[in-house]
């Protein structure tokens, strides 16, 4: 499972780095959105990873998984979420008000050349 | 448990939302309201100043005890971000109040919630709660930044925003690092466990310990990682650009707290970890940012470099991890802060009246209150390069005179004063063309939609007689800055604080 995990990570982040690093601005709110999924994966694994463990202190249970790391990971969910969002309503409004969706408006320069 | 402490930032939460509501109906009423809230603002930070002089104090949230719950502390360093902050938020909302806040919608209440984010990330005593401040003041900022609309501003804040998200995912990175050897997100947790930390586990601790240098670098822009700055400063309007003056130094205040607190002297094998990468990166920023000066080819730009090259040097000075220079830097920042506000301010003065030559560094004929604006230049430049009288001259030399004793003197010493005689140049040149060289110009610029409102003049006289003030009261502040540093270098009183507030250790 380790080496599952770890990979899905890593593959994550892979695809996201490249696509943050095209030019226009889907691939980059793709490449962001990819990101934020793969730093969730890693937040969980911050706890260790453990299998049918219980989260909450009890007399009876046997070992414990670290509950903390899923908090951070649904707060971290929901903040990417809200800013995907942001960033998604500001590419498009970049986008209709100078006619191009390149990251540094390298586009529009060109045709006004 | 003292309430007052969670004050600065519930004002602004509460105010926020009854802002949106509000600017719908009535827009003087939401201008006296927010003003209002930077007023009392005022009022609860320099009330918490003077609490901030009996040791740290902490307010747990919901009454859940260290390092279980959400600490918020209050030590001097916090307390006098926050007053800071709140000085120059509620100069800079005069600012705006002249017409900016009705260039678009919701101004007052985006304001009050970025307040809202800096003055939780200046309290707070827990990382991931820093990481949640830090996301509010960001959104904040996003839409503060594309306040007013336009192709170039739009497209300067998508990158903005990129570079932050980017920021924000190596910021949950790092913690998780942290997190993961540690176990703690408390700070004052955490300044005990780095020490106890096996041997096998360092290079993560470490590893994330330098990511999260790098991401509070990219708030205060330092090199390598401050290339969003210049093209988000020069592009946004006014009166946030003024405000993002202290943004930079949220980054400043995050690496001194951090690095002084939990890998500082005590932290073992991480003792003073950020040194050898923060110095140099500093020098270098100060560098860069000096001669961006120097090659600005408008003043905005010009104002945005100059902001790098005073991060550059307050920067320099936190690396030196020394008291001493921890004062000079805070004497540093606290001047920067209110030069860098006044150079924007004045910026878009010139710009408003220059019709389409803008704020472009080229000769132009005469416009309106040029000698008045030539002369709020002066005093702004003469701050802002370092040149005696001013408070700049004296931050530096401060600045100098801690960095004698260290190994690094001849280092601090060469880049200061190399870049001093940059800075120099380069205001000297942008101040006579625009200003002296238009005299030889045919004719008159008669721009249209010139405010006629005082309080822009108001809100720079302000900003530069704040500058004034620093500089005669220079001894006082300096006094209590040195306390400040002082008790940021007892990292002891602030974990006592936080984790044993019945005595104990």
């Amino acid at each position: 499972m380790e080496a599952l995990v770890a990979s899905a990570v890593g593959v994550l982040t892979a695809a996201g780095i490249y696509l943050l690093l095209r030019g226009r601005t889907f691939p980059v709110v793709l490449g962001l959105a990819l990101l934020s999924y793969a730093t969730n994966i890693f937040l969980f694994a911050i706890g260790r990873l453990k299998i049918n463990q219980a989260p909450i202190l009890s007399d009876t249970a046997l070992g414990y998984t670290d509950p903390l790391p899923q908090a951070l990971v649904l707060t971290a969910i929901v903040i990417s979420f809200a800013m995907t969002a942001v960033i998604v309503v500001m590419s498009l409004r970049s986008y209709l008000e100078s006619g191009s969706d390149h990251v540094d408006g390298a586009q529009q320069n060109k045709e006004e050349a | 448990m003292n309430h007052w402490l969670i004050m600065p930032i519930v004002l602004p939460a509460v105010l926020g939302p009854l802002l949106i509501m509000l600017g719908r109906i009535d827009h003087v009423l939401a201008r006296i309201l927010s003003l209002a809230g930077c007023v009392a603002l005022i009022a609860i930070s320099v009330g918490l100043l003077q609490q901030a002089d009996s040791g740290p104090q902490t307010y747990a949230l919901s009454a859940w005890v260290a390092p279980f719950g959400i600490l918020l502390v209050l030590d001097r360093l916090s307390a006098v971000m926050l007053v800071l902050t709140a000085v120059l938020a509620t100069v800079v909302l005069l600012y705006a109040m002249a017409g900016w806040d009705r260039r678009g919608r919701h101004f007052h209440a985006l304001y009050q919630f970025q307040l809202m984010g800096i003055n939780g990330a200046f309290l707070t005593g827990d990382f991931f709660n820093l990481f949640v401040f830090f996301e509010i003041l960001l959104i904040a900022s996003y839409g503060l930044m594309v306040h007013g609309g336009g192709a170039d501003r739009l497209r300067a804040g998508v990158q903005y925003v990129i570079v932050n998200l980017v920021g924000s995912t190596l910021f949950l990175i790092a913690v998780g690092l942290i997190y993961s050897v540690t176990g703690t997100l408390n700070m004052a947790d955490l300044a005990l466990k780095v020490p106890q930390v096996s041997s096998d586990d360092l290079a993560l601790l470490q590893v994330g310990a330098l990511l999260l240098l790098l991401v509070f670098g990219v708030k205060a822009a330092l090199v390598p990682v401050h290339f969003w700055l210049p093209d988000t400063y020069a592009q946004a309007p006014a009166p946030t650009a003024a405000l993002f003056a202290i943004l930079t130094k949220v980054g400043a205040y995050c690496i001194l707290r951090l690095y002084v607190l939990a890998f500082g002297a005590q932290a073992g094998a991480s003792a003073w970890l950020a040194q050898e990468w923060l110095l140099p990166a500093a020098m270098v920023s100060l560098t860069l940012g000096l001669v961006g000066v120097l090659a600005a080819k408008r003043l905005g730009q010009l104002a945005s470099f100059s902001v790098i090259g005073s991060m550059g040097t307050v920067l320099t000075a936190i690396a030196l991890f020394t008291p001493t220079a921890t004062a000079a830097a805070l004497y540093y920042m606290l001047h920067s802060t209110l030069a860098a506000a006044a150079l924007f301010l004045l910026t878009d003065l010139v710009r408003e009246r220059r019709g389409h030559h803008s704020d472009a560094l080229t000769v132009a004929p005469v416009f309106a209150h040029r000698s008045l604006l030539a002369a709020a230049f002066f005093v702004a430049a003469i701050a802002m390069a370092g040149l005696p009288p001013l408070s700049g001259f004296l931050g530096k030399l401060l600045i100098l005179q801690s960095a004698w004793p260290t190994p690094y003197a001849f280092d601090v010493y060469l880049a200061l004063l190399s870049t001093a005689l940059l800075g120099i140049i380069g205001f000297v040149r942008a101040g006579s063309t625009l200003f002296w060289k238009s005299t030889a110009q045919q004719g008159r610029i008669e721009a249209e939609g010139v405010s006629h409102s005082v309080l822009p003049w108001v809100a720079v006289g302000l900003l530069l007689s704040g500058i004034v003030a620093l500089t005669v009261g220079a001894g006082g502040v300096h006094d209590y800055l040195s306390q400040t540093a002082q008790q940021l270098y007892q990292p002891q009183l602030y974990i006592n604080a936080v984790l044993f507030p019945q005595g104990g250790q």
